[in-house]
C-alpha cells in the first residue's frame, strides 16, 4: 500500500475501504464531500454498495438496514445532516444493529458556516437522539489518523453491536497530507467482521440448516419489565466500552498545566504546547482520542498527581463539562473556547495557556 | 407426531387439500375484530410459502398497528422507525442483493412520514417488494387523519370531517407510483370481499415474482377495513371500502412494465 498525499476526508474513504465497508450511503454536504465522491468511484469497483440517498434521514435507515445484516455499512454528514441521524442511531443503539458514521461537523446552530467547529460534542457524546443510546465516539487529529481510525470504528461497531461515531471537523476533513495507507495487520477485513456477526445477522433463516428459527432485531419491548432488562443490557454495553477508553499525551509527566483538547483544535494546542516547552513552561497535553467512553481515569489520575487542567475546545463550552466531572473534588479545570467557524493557528492559544499557569 | 397432528392427518382414502401454512405464526393475533392487517398477512405468507422463498426473506416491519408484524411472519425481520421502512429495506436489498426483502406499511407510515423514502426507493428501482395498507387513518394512534382519509370522512383530528380547503385531499399512492420509471409493477387491491382477496394475492404473488427475477421495485396497495376506528361492525366496514373507498381509490394494475417477464407469473388479476 502506498503513500499518499490527501486530504482527510480521502483517508477516511481509503480507510474505510480498507477497513471493509461494503455499503456506503450518504448525502451531499460540505465539508465533507469527498467522502463520498471517492465512494462511489470506488466501493461499486471492490463489489460494494453505494447510493446516494434522499437525506440523511433516508441515509441512517439504509445504514441501520445493511448493519441489520451483519454487512460493514457506513454513512458520513455533517452537522445540520448528523441532526436529521438521530432517530436512526437511537433505534440502532436499541435494536443493538452495527454502523460507522462520520460527522465532518461545522459551525452552529443552524445552518451555521462551513468551517471548523467542536460544537456538536454534546450531540456525540451524550446520545444525541432519545432515550439512553449512546455511540462510542472516535475523535481524529490528521489525515493519518482518519484513515487508521476507520479500522477501530469498523471493529468497534462489530465488537459492541452499536454505531459507532468518527467527530472530525472541517479542518481535520479539508486538511492535505501525507497518509500511509497501510491495514493494520490485525484488522478482520470484510469477512471478519462478517464473521463476528454471524451468531445474530439476518440473512433469510435458510442460511442457518434445516431446523433455523427467524431472527428479529427490534427496538420495541412493551411487556412490563421487558424494557427495563434490555436497557440494562445497554447499560451494561456502555460499561464495558469504558476498555476502549484512549488518549494521546504529551509532555504531561512533569507539566503543572495539562491542556485537555480533542480533534483539531487538539492538535493545534499541541503546537502551541511545544512553543511554550521552548520557553520553559511546564504545560503538557492530553488529547482525548476517544470521546465517548471519556477518559476520566486518565484525567483523575493526572488530577491526583496535582496538575491543574486547562480545557480548549472550538464550541461555548461543552467537553469542560465533562472534563470537571472527571476530576471533581480534586481539581479544578480552567477553560479556553475559540468561537466556531474562524480558523486559528497555535499563536491563538499561547497567551491563555500562559494565563492558565499563572493562575496556579 | 402429536395427537392432534395424528388425528387432523389425512386418512389414505383422503385428499389434503388445505393446510396451516408454516410462514405464518400459530399464534393469535393482536389485530382488533374485522381488521384487515390478518388477512393482508396471510396472503403475504402464502405467497412466500407457495415461492419457496420463506427461508430467504428478511421482513422490514414498519411502524403503525403492524409494528408486530414480524411476531406472525416467520421470516428473519427488522424494525424500522415510523415511515422508513422503505430506506431500511434499501439498506437490506443493497447488502444482501440475493435476498427477497420486503416493507409492510401502513399509509401514514409510508404516505405521511415516510413518502421520501418511498417515492425514492420506488424510482430508484430497488428490489424489493412494498406492501402498502391503506386504511384510510392511524389506527395505531387511535384514529387521526392519514394522508389517505377521504373527503368529509371524520376522525379524532378531523372532527368535522376532512376539509379539501384546510387538510387537502386522500393521496393516492399507486398513481403516484405509477409515474416512477422505477416501478415495474404497482397495483391497488381490496380486501373487502372473497374475490378481492383472491385479486390481492395475485397481485402479492405477481409483486414477489417480479422481485425474485430481478426486474426492480413492484408495489401492492391493499385497501382495508379499520372497524375500530371507523366506528363500524365488521360487515359495515367491508362494505364501505366498496362503498366509498374504491371510487377514490379505484382498483386495478397501475404499472406493469414487465413485458410479461417473469415466465410464469400470476395472470392479469381479477377485481370485483
Ligand atoms: C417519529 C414518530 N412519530 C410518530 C409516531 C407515532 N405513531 C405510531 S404509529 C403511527 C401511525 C400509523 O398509522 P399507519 O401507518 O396508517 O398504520 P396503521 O396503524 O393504521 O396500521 C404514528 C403516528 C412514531 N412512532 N414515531
Amino acid at each position: 500500500m502506498s503513500d499518499c498525499l490527501i486530504k482527510g476526508n480521502e483517508a477516511i474513504a481509503f480507510g474505510a475501504l480498507d477497513a471493509g465497508c461494503r455499503c456506503y450511503f450518504g448525502y451531499p454536504i460540505t465539508p465533507q464531500n469527498e467522502i463520498p465522491e471517492v465512494l462511489s468511484a470506488l466501493l461499486p469497483e471492490a463489489g460494494g454498495s453505494f447510493v446516494q440517498a434522499e437525506s440523511e434521514v433516508a441515509s441512517i435507515n439504509m445504514v441501520l438496514g445493511a448493519g441489520s445484516c451483519g454487512i460493514p455499512a457506513m454513512t458520513s454528514s455533517s452537522s445540520c445532516g448528523i441532526s436529521l441521524m438521530q432517530e436512526g442511531l437511537s433505534y440502532m443503539s436499541g435494536s443493538h444493529i452495527p454502523g460507522v458514521i462520520v460527522n465532518m461537523s461545522r459551525g452552529g446552530p443552524g445552518l451555521g458556516d462551513i468551517g471548523p467547529s467542536q460544537g456538536d460534542y454534546f450531540q456525540a457524546v451524550k446520545g444525541g437522539g432519545h432515550g439512553d443510546h449512546r455511540s462510542l465516539v472516535l475523535a481524529p487529529a490528521t489525515a493519518q489518523e482518519c484513515y487508521d481510525m476507520m479500522f477501530r470504528a469498523f471493529e468497534l461497531a462489530f465488537k459492541y453491536r452499536n454505531p459507532v461515531m468518527v467527530l472530525g471537523d472541517a479542518i481535520v476533513g479539508q486538511i492535505k497530507e501525507p497518509v500511509l495507507r497501510r491495514p493494520p495487520a490485525d484488522a478482520p477485513g470484510a469477512a471478519g467482521l462478517e464473521e463476528r456477526a454471524a451468531d445474530w445477522r439476518l440473512e433469510g433463516y435458510g442460511r442457518r440448516g434445516p431446523d433455523a428459527t427467524p431472527r428479529l432485531l427490534k427496538s420495541v419491548y412493551l411487556a412490563e419489565g421487558a424494557l427495563a432488562a434490555r436497557n440494562r443490557l445497554l447499560q451494561e454495553k456502555y460499561e464495558a466500552m469504558k476498555a476502549e477508553t484512549s488518549v494521546a499525551c504529551t509532555d504531561v509527566d512533569d507539566a503543572d498545566l495539562v491542556v485537555v483538547a480533542f480533534g483539531s483544535i487538539g492538535r493545534i494546542a499541541g503546537s502551541a504546547v511545544r512553543l511554550l516547552r521552548a520557553e520553559g513552561c511546564k504545560v503538557g497535553l492530553l488529547r482525548p482520542v476517544t470521546l465517548f467512553p471519556f477518559p476520566e481515569a486518565a484525567l483523575q489520575q493526572l488530577a491526583k498527581q496535582g496538575k491543574r487542567f486547562l480545557v480548549i475546545e472550538q464550541n461555548l463550552g461543552q467537553m469542560i463539562e465533562d472534563v470537571r466531572l472527571a476530576v471533581r473534588g480534586i481539581a479544578d479545570a480552567a477553560w479556553h473556547g475559540v468561537m466556531p467557524g474562524l480558523f486559528i493557528g497555535a499563536d491563538a492559544l499561547l497567551d491563555p495557556i500562559r494565563d492558565a499557569l499563572r493562575e496556579i | 407426531m402429536t395427537m392432534t397432528e395424528d388425528l387432523l392427518a389425512p386418512r389414505p382414502d383422503e385428499e389434503l387439500v388445505f393446510d396451516a401454512n408454516p410462514v405464518q405464526a400459530d399464534r393469535i393475533t393482536h389485530y382488533c375484530p374485522g381488521c384487515h392487517h390478518g388477512i393482508a398477512h396471510r396472503l403475504v405468507t402464502e405467497v412466500l410459502h407457495e415461492m419457496g422463498v420463506a427461508p430467504q426473506t428478511i421482513l422490514v416491519a414498519s411502524v403503525g398497528c403492524a409494528t408486530f408484524t414480524y411476531d406472525y411472519m416467520l421470516v428473519d425481520s427488522v424494525e424500522a422507525p415510523h415511515g422508513r421502512a422503505s430506506a431500511v429495506a434499501t439498506g437490506v436489498k443493497r447488502a444482501r442483493p440475493d435476498r427477497i426483502v420486503y416493507a409492510y406499511q401502513g399509509d401514514g407510515d409510508m404516505g405521511s412520514i415516510g413518502l421520501a423514502e418511498a417515492l425514492h426507493a420506488a424510482n430508484r428501482g430497488e428490489r424489493i417488494t412494498v406492501i402498502f395498507v391503506n386504511n384510510t387513518v392511524y389506527g395505531m394512534t387511535g384514529g387521526q387523519m392519514a394522508p389517505t382519509t377521504l373527503l368529509g370522512q371524520k376522525t379524532t383530528t378531523t372532527p368535522k370531517g376532512r376539509n379539501m380547503a384546510t387538510e387537502g385531499a386522500p393521496l393516492r399512492m399507486s398513481e403516484l407510483m405509477a409515474q416512477l420509471d422505477g416501478v415495474i409493477y404497482a397495483e391497488r387491491c381490496a380486501l373487502n370481499t372473497v374475490r378481492n382477496i383472491r385479486a390481492a394475492k395475485k397481485a402479492i404473488r405477481k409483486a414477489f415474482e417480479v422481485q425474485r427475477a430481478g426486474l426492480g421495485y413492484s408495489f401492492v396497495e391493499l385497501l382495508s377495513g379499520c372497524p375500530t376506528n371507523w366506528h363500524m361492525d365488521p360487515v359495515a366496514a367491508n362494505e364501505r371500502i366498496g362503498k366509498d373507498m374504491i371510487p377514490v381509490f379505484p382498483l386495478g394494475v397501475y404499472k406493469d412494465a414487465t413485458g410479461g417477464r417473469p415466465d410464469g407469473a400470476a395472470k392479469e388479476a381479477d377485481h370485483e
